[in-house]
């Protein structure tokens, strides 16, 4: 089963690895399949309204394209939604959500930020909406929070569901983990830097995810790749006719060899990858672009389609 | 303009402070290796739970404790260190915080209550800005006990690199409670809910959570108020600790228009909340190509020196792509310098291999430092 063909794909990964774009990408391709998307970022920066040319997204469904809508959820506006819909009546759910009281104490129960995140992105997977009038979605996309922080939110409803056994918290808590767990519903994808260090921290991420929480990886993006525009006799050329030039000429001749070491350099990172883990590799280009736009995430959407 | 050993002259604390995926663990890193081959004696903080700085200082593992990178390996990797020594640790934020209570606790049972008390678990490891101010604690501990010449923090990769900055107000405005302590008062069986209100938002946590939390926060004021005082004045000297001249913030960052933007704000904040920066440094900076002209003329002096037209037209079109970057990753520093004025911004080029031992750190610091060769 393909990732695009769940309910829920969770996009994980360190930071800096470019979780966002790759979500979006995503979104932009099950989006042209038809299907009715929507992105969520958590705890994010926002990273996609300037690419999409929107002010800023928030705590609401916002329509970017044609079947494609994002939301950015924070723990604050979720909190407040899960108490409108837990309280029958609005001004007490009003009432507690201002009152420094309960702020308190929210930060202080153990999981609620994160449960009420995750409890978010869960409804928007629902076949029937509890959000009134609202319309469900074929495919919600998680852009998870940096590699600790994503693992922690997956992990949330079981931990949650052991610590508070009963009420409706709980309840919803085991519901949303056997979603989650279930591989027909719910997918992981992380996202990978041909580089050292982020080779071995995604083997880390991917046995972390596999065996704590449960869940199996569907994919990993090895993303960044270089292309390779230069093979090795003419990398040997090059650095030969290297000593013969100056100027420019020296300059676009070191640019050409730099590039050809990059490409080797990174391709052993995918070959290390690739013994570290257990999950199917699929890389995606480097873009030789100065700020990423709307059709850089169209040239990756294509790739992923 | 000054390299990164004229940035910590007279200095004894660095702090690296930038978001995530720009660096900042390795630039952390090379700092602490370049002072330490310059006869000092450093050490670096790192609170990155993964283990990239213990793999690029060839250490095993890092713990709660600082370790000797093996004065070998300098030696190896073509450096002499020396009377520099180089340590380092990977913090742990949640053993710290434990450390910190049993400090404070009166005595073991009190201590122990605290540790297993369902809030006080919550906070050291949830709590937004408790690794930050865990951080801080570190530093300072470490500080005080005057063992070397200059220590070196990562700072923790968090959605707002400023957070740790109001990490220690935070924290001890939590654990106070102030708030929370006008509606609720210690009695004989635990904790009394004060007004109507606060009950009602008591039962309300405990319908939609499933958890009473009463008794759990009894337990945790009780056994916390004794080491509120405490908190409080060491938050205080570490303030103090981070606003004083021999500290030196350090912002690193990427060449990409976002990163640069994070790091002019980041400057403004540090200069506003009155601490001593230092400079930025700028990593992964694209050079090949940087400044020249488009030359019609290009491809084919690249085709007579080569002796491949097709191959000259596959250099000429790669270097177009590298220009572009080259020609942004300028311009983005240029707009950086402008904004920080005469403050001191150095670039660290794109390498072609990845660093993942003391040699690639070495090589770092031959763009930090101006004398590129150590004493």
């Amino acid at each position: 089963m393909e990732p695009l063909e769940k309910r829920i794909l969770f996009v994980t990964g360190k930071g800096g690895v470019g979780k966002t774009t790759v979500a979006f990408a995503l979104g932009l391709a099950a989006a042209a399949g038809g299907k009715r998307t929507i992105v969520c970022e958590v705890a994010s920066q926002e990273n996609a309204s300037r690419v999409f040319g929107r002010a800023e997204i928030g705590f609401h469904e916002v329509e970017l394209r044609d079947d494609l809508y994002a939301i950015s959820i924070d723990p604050d506006n979720a909190t407040r939604e899960y108490l409108e819909q837990q309280l029958p009546v609005k001004a007490m759910s009003d009432l507690l959500y201002r009152s420094k009281i309960f702020s308190y104490l929210a930060a202080a129960t153990p999981g609620l930020r994160e449960m009420v995140t995750i409890g978010k992105i869960w409804e928007l997977a629902l076949p029937e909406r509890r959000t009134k009038k609202a319309s469900p979605y074929d495919l919600v996309i998680v852009d998870a929070p940096a590699t600790g922080h994503g693992v922690g939110l997956m992990q949330t409803p079981k931990n949650f569901a052991e610590i508070a056994k009963v009420g409706p918290m709980a309840h919803q808590a085991s519901l949303i983990n056997s979603t989650i767990t279930d591989h027909d519903q719910a997918g992981v994808v992380i996202v990978a830097l041909p580089e050292e260090m982020p080779v071995n921290e995604t083997a880390t991420l991917e046995g972390e995810l596999i065996d704590t929480i449960g869940v199996t990886i569907d994919r990993i993006y090895m993303n960044g790749m270089y292309p390779k525009r230069f093979d090795t006799s003419e990398r040997a050329l090059l650095t030969e006719a290297l000593a013969r030039a100056d100027g420019d000429t020296a300059a676009a001749i070191t640019a050409a060899i730099n590039e050809s070491r990059r490409c080797e350099s990174q391709g052993k990172q995918l070959e290390r990858l690739r013994q570290l883990t257990r999950t199917e590799v699929e890389t995606l280009p480097f873009l030789f672009a100065p700020e990423l736009g709307i059709e850089h995430l169209h040239e990756l959407a294509e790739l992923l389609r | 303009m000054k390299d990164v050993e004229q940035l910590l002259e007279g200095k004894s604390i660095c702090i690296c402070a930038g978001s995530g995926g720009v660096g900042k663990t390795t630039t952390s890193a090379a700092i602490a290796a370049g002072m330490a081959a310059r006869g000092k004696r450093v050490a670096v903080l790192t609170i990155d739970p993964a283990k990239r700085l213990a793999d690029s200082l060839g250490l095993q593992e890092l713990g709660n404790t600082e370790r000797q990178v093996d004065p070998a390996l300098f030696t190896e990797a073509g450096v002499e260190a020396g009377s520099g020594e180089l340590w380092a640790m990977m913090l742990d934020a949640k053993a710290t915080f434990d450390e910190v209570v049993g400090k404070h606790s009166p005595d073991e049972e009190s201590r122990d209550r605290i540790l297993e008390n369902r809030i006080y678990r919550q906070i050291s490891n949830a709590l937004a800005g408790s690794q930050e101010y865990m951080a801080m604690e570190k530093l300072f501990e470490i500080h005080q006990e005057e063992r070397y010449d200059l220590l070196v923090l990562d700072t923790p990769p968090s959605r707002n690199a400023l957070d740790f900055l109001d990490a220690p107000r935070r924290l001890t405005q939590f654990i106070e409670g102030r708030s929370l302590q006008l509606f609720i008062r210690p009695s004989g069986f635990g904790m009394r809910v004060l007004g109507r209100g606060t009950s009602v938002i008591f039962s309300v946590l405990k319908r939609v959570t499933g958890m009473d939390l009463i008794e759990d926060l009894s337990e945790f004021f009780t056994a916390m108020s004794g080491m509120v005082a405490g908190f409080r004045e060491r938050a205080q000297r570490v303030n103090e600790l981070l606003a004083d001249p021999q500290t030196s913030f350090l912002v690193v960052c990427g060449p990409a228009g976002e990163p640069i933007n994070e790091a002019v704000y980041f400057h403004r904040k540090l200069v506003e909340a009155k601490l001593p920066f230092g400079g930025v440094i700028v990593n992964k900076v694209h050079v090949e190509g940087r400044g020249s002209e488009i030359d019609e003329g290009l491809t084919a002096s690249l085709e007579a020196l080569i002796g491949d037209a097709d191959l000259a037209g596959r250099v000429r079109s790669n270097f177009d792509d590298y220009r572009s970057l080259a020609d942004r990753d300028a311009r983005n520093i240029a707009r950086l310098t402008r904004e920080l004025r005469s403050s001191t911004v150095i670039e660290v080029p794109y390498l072609t291999d990845d660093v993942h031992d003391l040699a690639g750190l070495f090589e770092i610091d031959s763009y930090l430092f101006a004398d590129r060769e150590p004493a």
